[in-house]
């Protein structure tokens, strides 16, 4: 047998890294400084989601949502809450869905504002990050006007949304997004042609268009490849078949790509959230059907119909017909699926959760194999990786 | 679509719900279905989404086995599944769909399902060392072991789960039939009398 002389290193990366964006361990092998094979093992911060949810009810589930990827909650609110309606058949009103395609957009920019930063801090620049973090601010108060809680909103719920935006919020929306293009353009102008940005992502963990697709890349990832896929466009939900908006898509695929459709695709939310707030109506913010979306407390007070449907609905919960559905949305980070199996009762039988970042940490090895090894940390910010989503 | 579909060897049923297909096949013709999907230029479905299982303990082919595709190009999402015995094997689609990976090692890991002929396959969600199937149904909810880091022996160490309450599971669904201790006085409610 011949014999082969390995002359590799072994190191270890994280669980704590700062560059790792949480808990991830990496293993890579490396020949000099060069990647040969880098194995992630993930499930550091496994939480037995999908468990927990087969013992709560359909309305106990939502906030699990919140706390899978930390860093656009409404979106998988939203998965979740299409899923739960697509088995109930029932439909949300007009204003319930353009209120969700507005906070959808915002937590896509509230997303895209703290990615782009953290990937500009891995590979050397800083001040974004202040930058971004006083803007996020901003926009998390919006967060918290509607639903008190500036993360874990717990506000898309199935039947419409929680609670109705406060008055004067509409004009506050408005006002605040004129002034937002101003601050991508002031971003921008510190990082895209800045000559370390590029050097460091510039044809780095470059993906193909045929790859992307095969190893289920979606969202910025698949675009940044070439492919004009958005189901925000191709399967419209909610209210995203009446707005106006552009795909933007890359050339290469390599990180600086993935970056710039971040940067687009926050100018087209601030397009359609503006389209929206020109649209929106005053009307009904869920179902006006008390066997699935809890009574006014104001009737509450005078109605005994209205007190037991309050109390059933947050002791037994609504009851789903069986069935089996699968619901996805456009998050930040790319489609977020929801596979609902419902056995009749009032709890759900299984929900399952596609994780975009889970198919994106999946092709690491891939991308970075040939790399120096400071590159794996320029790979995993543009892929956008967020543990509580991966590891679930 | 359906049409084609349904011609396709081993697949044995082809539901539209809400524009979403379901469909049932044959484990045995796994690759050969799969393999179809991918290449026929009717259908393309070049995107592996999911896979993933549902456990019904009282079924004597126990699970599940969900598999979602979907086109680019035709735009559609399908469901496909099959079903498979407690300790049956099915074979992995990791040579046609490479997503299949990781998708597989976490059925595994949480369903404890084999996959032949799959590249790595090992447990990915759980714990280093970890035992038992989370998502079986009969596999509590609240596990077998807990840790905690001892002072003592300066590291981690796993003991079992100790509770100062037990986890309630409320039957809220029917709070009066649920209770199965006769109360006194309950004889008069029959009816009989």
């Amino acid at each position: 047998m011949k014999e082969v002389e390995l002359n590799t290193t072994t190191i270890n990366f994280g669980p704590q890294h700062p560059a790792a964006h949480g808990v991830l361990r990496l293993v890579v092998e490396l020949e000099g400084e060069v990647v040969q094979r880098a194995e992630p093992h993930i499930g550091l911060l496994h939480r037995g989601t999908e468990k927990l949810i087969e013992y709560k009810t359909y309305l106990q589930a939502v906030p699990y949502f919140d706390r899978l990827d930390y860093v656009s909650p409404m979106c998988q609110e939203h998965a979740f809450a299409l899923a739960t309606e697509n088995l109930l058949g029932i439909n949300v009103p007009e204003r319930a869905k353009y209120i969700r395609v507005i906070f959808a957009e915002i937590t896509r920019i509230l997303n895209h504002l703290l990615n782009i930063p953290a990937y500009a801090a891995d590979i050397g620049a800083v001040t974004p990050f202040l930058w971004c973090f006083e803007e996020r601010e901003k926009l998390l108060e919006f967060h918290e006007a509607v639903s008190g809680a500036r993360f874990h909103a717990a506000y898309f719920r199935p039947g419409g949304v929680h609670q109705d935006m406060p008055e004067g919020m509409e004009e506050k929306l408005f006002e605040h997004f004129k002034t937002l293009p101003k601050f991508i353009d002031d971003l921008e102008s510190l990082l895209t042609n800045n000559r370390i940005l590029r050097q460091r992502s510039v044809d780095i963990g470059i993906i193909s268009k045929s790859e992307a697709i095969e190893w289920g890349c979606s969202g910025p990832v698949l675009r940044s490849a070439g492919v004009a896929w958005d189901l925000r466009r191709s399967q419209p939900y909610d209210a995203y078949d009446k707005v106006d908006f552009e795909v933007p898509v890359g050339k290469k695929g390599d990180c600086f790509d993935r970056y710039l459709v971040r940067i687009e695709e926050m100018r087209q939310s601030i397009s359609i959230i503006n389209q929206c707030l020109n649209k929106i109506k005053p009307g009904p913010i869920s179902i006006e059907d008390n066997k699935i979306t809890p009574p006014k407390r104001n009737q509450m007070k005078k109605s005994m119909e209205a007190l037991i449907h309050h109390f059933k609905l947050f002791t037994e919960g609504y009851r789903v017909p069986a069935g089996q559905v699968y619901s996805a949305v456009e998050a930040p980070k790319g489609e977020f699926g929801v596979y609902l199996v419902s056995d009749g009762s009032s709890k759900p039988y299984r929900c399952k959760i596609r994780a975009p970042g889970f198919a994106h940490l999946q092709t690491l090895d891939r991308l970075s194999k040939g790399h120096l090894m400071a590159d794996i940390a320029a790979i995993l910010g543009s892929l956008d990786i967020v543990f509580g989503e991966i590891d679930r | 679509m359906i049409k084609i579909l349904t011609k396709i060897d081993g697949i044995n049923n082809v539901v539209n719900n809400n524009n979403l297909l379901e469909i049932e096949f044959e484990k045995n013709n796994i690759i050969k279905i799969f393999n179809e999907l991918k290449d026929n230029t009717e259908l393309n479905f070049n995107q592996l989404l999911d896979i993933t299982a549902v456990d019904y303990p009282s079924r004597e082919f126990r699970f599940d086995l969900v598999y979602i595709l979907q086109s680019l190009t035709k735009n559609k999402k399908i469901i496909l599944k099959t079903f498979i015995k407690e300790n049956e094997n099915i074979e992995s689609i990791t040579n046609i769909h490479k997503s299949a990976d990781w998708y597989e090692r976490e059925c595994y890991d949480l369903f404890g399902i084999e996959f032949i002929n799959h590249p790595d396959l090992r447990r990915i969600m759980t714990d280093y060392n970890f035992e038992g199937y989370p998502l079986r149904k009969d596999f509590p909810l609240t596990g077998h072991t807990e840790v905690r880091y001892d002072d003592l022996e300066k590291k981690v160490i796993y003991e079992p789960v100790k509770l100062t309450q037990e986890f309630r599971n409320f039957d809220s669904e029917s709070p009066w039939e649920g209770m199965e201790n006769k109360l006194f006085g309950d004889e008069k409610s029959t009816g009989e009398n």
